[in-house]
């Protein structure tokens, strides 16, 4: 597998991968989009046409103020209101596991872009692994950073959980990319058993247009 | 009192006097005197031309001194040099609306076929007629497109009424506390407040300006009920609680024992000093009227289909009166239309007036997204603060001639 060059700008490191593989001037909505940061940078870029959605109130500020249309809202109840394929990509960036509803979130990501961007941490990963059995710990790390009680991913999962619910939801998977922890894109083969133990970001590019 | 700034313009101008104005209840008005305030210089490319529409019961002046309570004006804090809308990048126009008394034709004003006041023969008017004045007045200053068009309550409904009968005019909206129609309880409250102006004797069937008598109490009791909504109960509560008024003890009387009561009565009396009651009656016959669906089979997102506006959509967190949902509605709808949209709910307790109040989130807001705008639209940057904004218009001026023969002064009740 060819994984898509790094870019190099002034925007987070895990966003830059995604960005990497938007095209130019494509309609993009990014869902927990936070300051706009990726949006500004992808128009500014590629010229795309963006949208966002974010919670909290700060965060629409601040991207209102970058010329970033965002409206306040959220993943769970916001994304029922676009119309089918409004979106060349959806971007759904380290969102998935803090929703209520991580499916209904899914099945609408799909349905309103035509192809849509999802990373999360890999709660496969062997440091979370290692955490849980030889500690007997709820794994905390640089992607989990929250103790249990206080952490807002309610609806943490392994990358081979992941590709199970997209199978179940007849949801074909175009790209996986799994990151390690000095966030290098690793092997992703087979059943993706090796990024599911080294991985500790996995990013998806799904589609629910079967054989584009 | 208030010294206007020296780019600040009052002025009166007379419309329709040609073809009459076309209503939506079918009757023809003509002709029909608009007054309105600007502030700023159009640019030589007419691109920097700022909106604002005003709710219910302000006026044009959004700088002061008010002509009537001789106070400052309505969005001062807003509007001026290297203020949030910025007097030295945009050219900055408020009209009083059609139906008001602050100088556009209403029903205090005479009706050229009985050289009488209007009163209740003023024909019934709706935000899209209102919208129709504005948009014949621009034409009048020469002026095609809108930068944007900015409106808090009534304003918002007149800024979505641009944005959809004015598309190709309108480059961005911003609608603010506001809604895509009337609800049920808006229309209650609006209903109060008619009849307590209708069921003072001293209305005489709207006919009050001809019979030598003006329906005050009625009008106060009406403007008391409706302040009420504009605030919210947290800060309504915080500012008087349970206070008493001038006194150490309960009275066992009707008297004002409580200091919201005496706020309440000020409210109302100072507000029958400067507004007349047929006046609200029509204007809030008309924000009844709105429901920006009706045009499209009752499907909002149809409004708006092809829209290249940008939106704005701002809402309170603790206004009852346009609460969050309604913003909401809108922007499910725009999105439905895959339109360019903005929404921020500001959490404030100051209920639906906020935008009317030092509220920094709903400032900061503003400010980034005109300056975006702004930015994209190549309008020469903002200054920084009011003190360094006294310099020269950075773009060629413009003279446009507004009519200011007359200085609406005194034209209050």
């Amino acid at each position: 597998m060819i994984f898509p060059k790094r870019l190099k700008g002034p925007i987070r490191d895990d966003l830059q991968l995604i960005g990497s593989m938007i095209p130019h001037g494509a309609r993009v909505l990014d869902v927990g989009c936070g300051n706009g940061e990726l949006l500004a940078w992808l128009a500014h870029e590629k010229q795309v046409d963006g949208r966002g959605v974010e919670l909290s109130m700060a965060g629409v500020r601040a991207a209102v103020a970058r010329g970033v249309a965002v409206i306040q809202g959220d993943a769970d109840t916001d994304l029922d209101d676009y119309p089918d394929d409004a979106f060349d990509y959806a971007i759904l960036s380290q969102t998935l596991q803090a929703t209520e509803r991580p499916r209904e979130v899914l099945g609408n990501l799909v349905r309103i872009s035509r192809r849509s961007i999802v990373s999360f941490p890999n709660f496969g990963n062997w440091r979370s692994r290692f955490q849980l059995m030889f500690r007997g710990r709820m794994p905390v790390g640089d992607c989990m950073p929250h103790e249990w009680w206080q952490t807002p991913n309610i609806h943490l999962c392994t990358t081979r959980d992941f590709l199970d619910l997209c199978s179940t939801m007849g949801i074909v998977v175009e790209k996986a990319i799994a990151l390690d922890a000095r966030g290098q894109a690793c092997s992703y083969s087979g059943q993706g058993r090796f990024a599911n133990l080294f991985g500790v970001q996995s990013v998806f590019v799904l589609t629910r247009h079967a054989g584009r | 009192m208030v010294v206007p700034d020296p780019k600040t313009v009052n002025a009166v101008v007379e419309l329709c006097t040609d073809a009459p104005l076309r209503l939506d209840s079918g009757a023809e008005m003509g002709p029909v005197t608009v007054a309105y305030q600007t502030q700023g210089t159009l640019n030589a490319s007419r691109s920097n031309v700022v909106l604002v529409c005003h709710a219910l019961t302000l006026d044009q002046y959004m700088r002061g001194p008010h002509p009537v309570t001789g106070r400052p004006g309505w969005w001062e804090d807003m509007v001026g040099p290297g203020k949030v809308i910025d007097t030295t990048r945009f050219f900055v126009v408020c009209a009083n609306v059609l139906g008001g008394c602050m100088g556009t034709s209403g029903p205090k004003d005479i009706n050229p076929a009985t050289g009488k006041p209007w009163g209740l023969d003023f024909p019934v008017i709706t935000i899209r007629d209102m919208i129709r004045v504005q948009a014949l007045l621009l034409d009048h200053l020469g002026i095609e497109n809108i930068f944007c068009v900015i409106g808090g309550s009534m304003g918002a409904m007149q800024a979505l009424q641009w944005a959809v009968s004015y598309p190709e005019r309108v480059g961005a909206a911003v609608v603010i506390a506001g809604s895509w129609r009337h609800s049920a309880q808006n229309i209650a409250f609006n209903e109060v407040a008619r009849q307590a102006i209708m069921a003072d004797p001293d209305w005489r069937g709207g006919d009050y300006l001809n019979q030598g008598t003006r329906p005050a109490h009625g009008l106060a009791v009406a403007r008391m009920t409706a302040h009420i909504t504009y605030l919210s109960e947290p800060a309504l509560h915080r500012k008087f609680g349970r206070k008493l008024q001038d006194r150490e003890q309960l009275s066992y009387g009707f008297e004002a024992d409580f200091q919201v009561e005496s706020y309440l009565r000020h409210q109302g009396a100072s507000f029958v000093r400067r507004f007349d009651a047929n006046s609200l009656l029509y204007i809030t016959r008309a924000m009844d009227y709105f429901d920006l669906s009706d045009e499209y089979g009752g499907v909002l997102a149809n409004a708006f289909t092809r829209t290249k506006t940008r939106f704005c959509i701002v809402s309170f967190s603790s206004d009852w009166l346009y609460p969050t949902t309604d913003s909401r509605a809108i922007v499910r709808a725009l999105n439905a239309a895959a339109a360019n949209v903005s929404f921020v709910e500001v959490d404030t307790d100051k209920g639906h007036d906020a935008f009317l109040l030092d509220e920094p989130a709903f400032s900061d807001t503003l400010s980034g997204f005109l300056e975006s705008i702004a930015r994209r639209a190549g309008l020469p940057p903002k200054l920084k603060g009011p003190s360094d904004a006294r310099g020269d218009d950075p773009q060629a001026p413009l003279a446009v001639t507004p009519v200011r023969d007359s200085q609406p002064e005194g034209t209050g009740p």
